[in-house]
């Protein structure tokens, strides 16, 4: 047993300097996120995008251009970007695309204004401005979700740091954080942790099929996410996504970073 | 279909005497699977592995009138595969030994729900402790019930299913490529042993040739998904045995190998990659890719080093948990469990696929059949891992990674993979468009859900934690 101490001690510090140091050791290099838009470049009656897509999250216009694509839906899949000929889907990076509203996942062609800065800061950090402790339920994943949302506690990304701990109870819980379509098997054991967290409590919705059932929603028996089933703080798409999102989707709800996409584009700084 | 494959039509009631020549020349039953070829017809088809390095046999039986006999009685591991084909194609298997739902049941109100079966007990000493689906830390939701007296459990139950996501139906109407999509969203962390599997399947079907440096590149995907798969298996084991430091030792290892997968892939599991044919894109594998799997390899070596060093730990493998052959092999357990148990079957081995034909695998294998064993058998296994990557790399010569693969209309094919839990296969049917018409998976968790309950009877509390991730189950792929 000292061995192990000894051992670990010996092997230094193996924690990201991320998010509070360097902005680029989060560790996800190299991984392709959402497929970026230049919408400019699309060309007439092509569907090529909208054809392949295996959630169905692009619509075309009736010239066949590119209308609307739903973050919220998309796997990261690559197909659209692979078959576009005309350079309108690109290969992006962006994988932190936690929000709150469902609508900002949803690019379109022509949005409309920008909603006025939802939270103050206060709002938050009256019910949650210690630790916050998070209950989570795989509520019909691949286990793709669970896999990443363990890597937390590996000493890379090391979670604690941050004062954000997995609990057991959700009467200890102050967020319930969802995987998974919401079979229909799963759906009241949902409901009944939901049920019996103490009020204040918050939801994140963690993985494209928690947001809008993905690539496997929509079955006999698989359900369609967590819309309309629970009231969602943060929407989180992705598949999975990465340890980094997910920790920069509990810092937003948290109202430690800012939100980054508004109306499916990107609003930095 | 491929030569490696030999088909035949039986007769309902010649299907008993099948088995038994089966059984009798030390085969095994592999799968079974029902679909309809026609609108108002079924037919069920049974996969058979006749013996080491011979081919598989399919068998093809009408069930056009609903019922079949049931072969889990000589077959045990079949019960599940019948019980699904009850559930979810409305057949009666006559005979069956346990005709209870499986995989789903509608309930009075008419929603859908996992099936829920108590056994009978007479002994009112006897508690029921009922644990999950939502179970502490981050896990995957299942519901385990314990009957037991004190410390000993009498009787094990795990009610699995509540994941049930239908992805077998999903897959019905989508396109070969969409499919593979779904494939790897089947089990997360099979990722790429499931896609494999799909895209080998319509391969099968289209008869096409994957060009070799598709091969062979498949093969470095999926021997890194075993190396983060056992260092994740090594994390847990080591949390259940009460080794902290340990535990977060090989957690990031595998955290490690999985950000080696992003760099490599674009994706942490090595999604989006693999397609009917061969690869979507090429993968620039890094001149340096050798020294950092060289690196990896003596950090995993030191840590196994330590952890076969740790008296603690070992104390509480030892006897713990054990899967007896003949059972490991009635009940149709697979991968390292079933070497684990003496059984020297590797898919890669004994039915080559991808580059595997090429390389030498060795075949890890112990006889004990314990958590020990099992996790000894998964420890060479990362050992041998990182052997067959040394072989492979060299071998990565430049040349095309596709190769046009359109499965005919109407057409069969199947497709297997050695996942890190064990042996997977699809069975993949095409429409009169070239469309999916019924895709078939069989997951190894499937299989080693259906043996982990034998080891767990007649135990005690204590061990059933580290019995649980001596066994390196997922849910997902059970459930589907």
């Amino acid at each position: 047993m000292p061995l192990w101490t000894l051992r670990g001690l010996a092997q230094g510090i193996a924690t990201a300097d991320w998010p509070h140091g360097a902005a680029d050791a989060h560790g996800q290099q190299g991984t392709l996120g959402m497929p970026r838009i230049a919408a400019e470049r699309c060309a007439d009656a092509c569907h090529r995008c909208a054809d392949v897509c295996p959630t169905q999250a692009i619509r075309l216009d009736t010239r066949g251009h590119l209308e609307s694509l739903d973050y919220g839906r998309c796997v990261a899949c690559q197909l659209c970007v692979e078959t576009c000929p005309a350079g309108t889907l690109q290969p992006g990076g962006e994988w932190a695309f936690g929000v709150r509203e469902r609508e900002d996942l949803e690019w379109t062609l022509a949005p409309g204004p920008l909603p006025a800065e939802e939270r103050l800061a206060a709002h938050i950090e009256q019910s949650f401005r210690g630790s916050l402790h998070v209950r989570h339920v795989d509520a019909g994943s691949c286990n793709g979700c669970e896999s990443e949302l363990q890597a937390l506690n590996n000493p890379f990304y090391n979670l604690h740091r941050l004062g954000i701990f997995f609990t057991a109870s959700p009467r200890a819980a102050d967020l319930l954080l969802v995987t998974g379509t919401v079979t229909a098997a799963m759906r009241e054991p949902l409901l009944a942790a939901w049920e019996a967290m103490p009020a204040p409590k918050r939801v994140l919705a963690c993985g494209t099929c928690a947001v809008s059932g993905g690539a496997c929603g929509g079955t006999y028996a698989s359900g369609r996410g967590l819309d309309g089933v629970l009231p969602v703080d943060v929407w989180l798409p992705g598949c999975p996504p990465n340890p980094a999102a997910i920790i920069e989707a509990l810092l937003l709800l948290l109202e430690r970073k800012p939100q980054r996409v508004k109306g499916g584009r990107l609003h930095d700084g | 279909m491929s030569a490696s494959v030999r088909a035949a039509n039986l007769d309902a009631q010649a299907l008993p005497t099948r088995l038994e020549q089966l059984l009798g020349a030390g085969g095994r039953m592999q799968m079974a699977y029902a679909w309809h070829p026609q609108p108002g017809r079924t037919e069920v088809r049974y996969l058979a592995a006749p013996g080491p390095r011979q081919p598989f046999e399919l068998w093809s039986c009408r069930a056009d009138g609903g019922e079949l006999p049931s072969l889990a009685l000589r077959a045990p591991l079949l019960g599940w595969y019948e019980r699904e084909m009850q559930d979810l194609y409305g057949l009666a298997f006559r005979g069956h030994p346990e005709p209870y739902p499986l995989v789903v049941e509608r309930s009075a109100e008419g929603t859908l729900r996992a099936p829920l079966v108590l056994p009978e007990v007479s002994d009112p000493q006897v508690q029921l402790l009922g644990f999950g689906p939502v179970r502490a830390d981050v896990l995957e939701s299942a519901q385990f019930l314990f009957f037991y007296l004190g410390e000993a459990i009498v009787h094990y139950l795990p009610r699995l299913f509540l994941k049930h996501r239908g992805m077998e139906a999903k897959f019905e109407g989508a396109s070969p490529m969409h499919g593979c999509v779904l494939a790897e969203r089947v089990s997360g962390v099979g990722s790429v042993a499931h896609a494999l599997a799909y895209c080998q399947a319509v391969e099968d079907a289209a008869g096409c040739t994957v060009p070799p440096r598709a091969k062979r590149l498949r093969v470095l995907l999926a021997e890194l998904e075993r190396l983060y798969n056992h260092l994740h298996y090594f994390g847990q084991l080591a949390d259940s045995t009460t080794l902290k430091v340990g535990q977060a030792e090989g957690r990031l290892l595998e955290e490690r190998i999985k950000q080696l997968a992003g760099r490599l892939t674009g994706q942490r599991f090595m999604r989006n990659l693999l397609c009917p044919g061969g690869l979507r894109r090429d993968v620039a594998v890094p001149v340096d890719l050798a020294d950092t799997l060289q690196r990896l390899r003596r950090e995993v070596e030191s840590y196994l080093a330590q952890l076969e060093r740790t008296t603690s730990y070992l104390d509480r493998l030892l006897a713990t948990g054990v899967l007896r052959k003949d059972v490991a092999f009635d009940q149709g357990a697979t991968g390292p469990v079933e070497r684990a148990s003496g059984l020297d079957r590797d898919l890669r081995r004994d039915h080559p696929y991808a580059a595997y034909d090429e390389l030498h695998v060795p075949v890890a294998l112990a006889e004990e059949g314990d958590a020990y064993a099992r996790a000894r058998v998964r420890a060479a296994e990362l050992r041998a891992g990182f052997d067959l990557l040394e072989l492979l790399l060299p071998r990565l010569e430049h040349g095309p990674v596709y190769a046009p693969c359109a499965p005919e209309p109407l057409g069969f094919g199947l497709g297997w993979a050695e996942s890190p839990r064990g042996s997977l296969y699809y069975a993949v049917h095409l429409d009169a468009q070239g469309m999916l018409a019924r895709v078939k998976i069989k997951s190894p968790s499937f299989s080693n859900w259906r043996a982990f309950p034998f080891t767990v009877h007649q135990t005690n509390m204590m061990d059933y934690a580290i019995n649980e991730a001596s066994f390196g189950l997922t849910i997902a792929g059970c459930d589907r």
